[in-house]
């Protein structure tokens, strides 16, 4: 396989992933969240347990693991693009001499992506298990994960809009 | 309050980094 069809493969798969993850990110952020407030809220109604019990351990399972395949391709991509170098990327092109806009553009929404991956594995999971029950904690516990979790998530979503406005403008030119 | 608390407040947060992020951006490439 030679190394365009190799870096298109690696793309379409970068793509891919981070559809899936994104998506999610914003059914979490967009839709379950408010209906989970909402279900909590209808003391009549059936109440949001099976959202917990059903929908989020399957959603949560494509979420991260979506999100390590969107990096990984990505970090794979960034490796075997010519005009590229992890090095590069993440030091945002600074000392790299010439034009080197691509790298700091394509470096900002890496950082952001890793930043974001960070959030998922290391606050948003950990903490939806003791939220769901996965983990045995106390009320208190429970409460402050949920919090932490929360935040992580909406911390997440802002941070896709800049992450993905640079994505996409390290080939196709920022707006200004 | 936390404007992270409202999905509005989340998207704006949002759009403003990206704003501040292009021009900051811009100013280190030198472009």
């Amino acid at each position: 396989m030679d190394s365009i069809m190799m870096l298109s493969l690696e793309r379409w798969l970068h793509f891919l992933a981070g559809i899936t993850w994104i998506g999610l990110l914003y059914f979490f952020n967009f839709v379950n969240a408010p209906a989970m407030a909402q279900a909590n809220a209808d003391k009549e109604g059936p109440g949001p347990a099976a959202i917990g019990k059903y929908i989020m351990p399957q959603a949560l399972f494509w979420f991260r693991w979506a999100a390590v395949v969107t990096w990984v391709s990505g970090a794979l991509y960034i490796a075997s693009a010519g005009h590229y170098s992890l090095h590069g990327v993440f030091t945002l092109g600074i000392g790299q001499g010439g034009d080197h806009i691509g790298l700091t553009t394509i470096g900002t929404g890496a950082w952001l992506g890793t930043i974001m991956l960070f959030n998922v594995w290391v606050l948003i999971w950990p903490n939806q298990k003791k939220v769901l029950g996965i983990v045995s904690v106390t009320d208190a516990e429970k409460a402050k994960a949920r919090r932490v979790a929360f935040l992580a998530s909406r911390v997440n979503t802002a941070l896709s809009i800049p992450m993905l406005l640079f994505m996409g403008a390290a080939s196709h030119g920022l707006p200004i | 309050m936390n404007p992270l608390d409202s999905i509005s407040g989340t998207i704006v947060t949002g759009l403003v980094l990206a704003v501040v992020l292009m021009f900051l951006i811009k100013a280190l490439a030198g472009a």
